[in-house]
């Protein structure tokens, strides 16, 4: 799992029916200061976030598909936690 | 699950078992500021989409559940929604550096 911010939403009318009535977001990854950021991706919504959270990301297909409750479900990010605060080591 | 824009279509006469049928696009992947992320690539496509249009694709193994009938077929990327609508804020607004210590979100 990754930590990143939301900071995009996307409508897609016609989906993949693993996709309905759940929202897609565009999350940005976190990174250390000093470091290259990593590409951003677009991820399933499973717990309510919205533009400018900090969002726990499960970016691996079998966790999704158990995330999700479908063992068919064709979807790799989704976001199962929003942060409250995160502790780096100095 | 990244963003492809469609910019043609590949056409293969004999196919593996599985995934004859199967519509093959020739797309752009692309990141939020839409910018090209590399070379062309080829997806299946299950949601009808046509050139031009902006997707959402997902890779790996997960591209090949998205196909409607035999899920075991060898396919690695898959569109599996067409964008209408698309709000991505501008890099400035948000930090996206994890500092040491504490971080308070909230």
């Amino acid at each position: 799992m990754i930590l990143g911010k939301v900071v995009g939403t996307v409508v897609t009318t016609i989906s993949h029916r693993d996709y309905k009535n759940r929202r897609l977001l565009v999350v940005q990854p976190l990174h250390l200061a000093g470091d290259v950021p990593d590409e951003d991706f677009i991820a399933l919504d499973n717990s309510q976030a919205g533009i400018g959270d900090t969002v726990l990301v499960n970016r691996e297909g079998n966790g999704a598909r158990q995330a999700l409750k479908n063992p068919d479900a064709c979807v790799i990010s989704v976001i199962v936690g929003i942060v409250d605060s995160a502790f780096v080591q100095p | 699950m990244l963003f492809g824009r469609v910019t043609g279509s590949a056409i293969c006469t004999i196919k593996y078992p599985g995934t004859e049928g199967l519509k093959l696009l020739i797309v752009q992947p692309l990141n939020k500021k839409l910018e090209p992320l590399g070379a062309l690539q080829v997806a299946a496509d299950v949601v009808h989409a046509g050139p031009g249009d902006l997707c959402v694709m997902v890779r790996s193994r997960e591209a090949a559940l998205a196909m409607p009938d035999v899920k075991f077929v060898p396919i690695d990327l898959a569109l599996v929604g067409i964008v209408d609508e698309l709000v991505v804020r501008p890099d400035g607004l948000f930090d996206f550096t994890l500092k040491s210590g504490r971080n308070l979100y909230t």
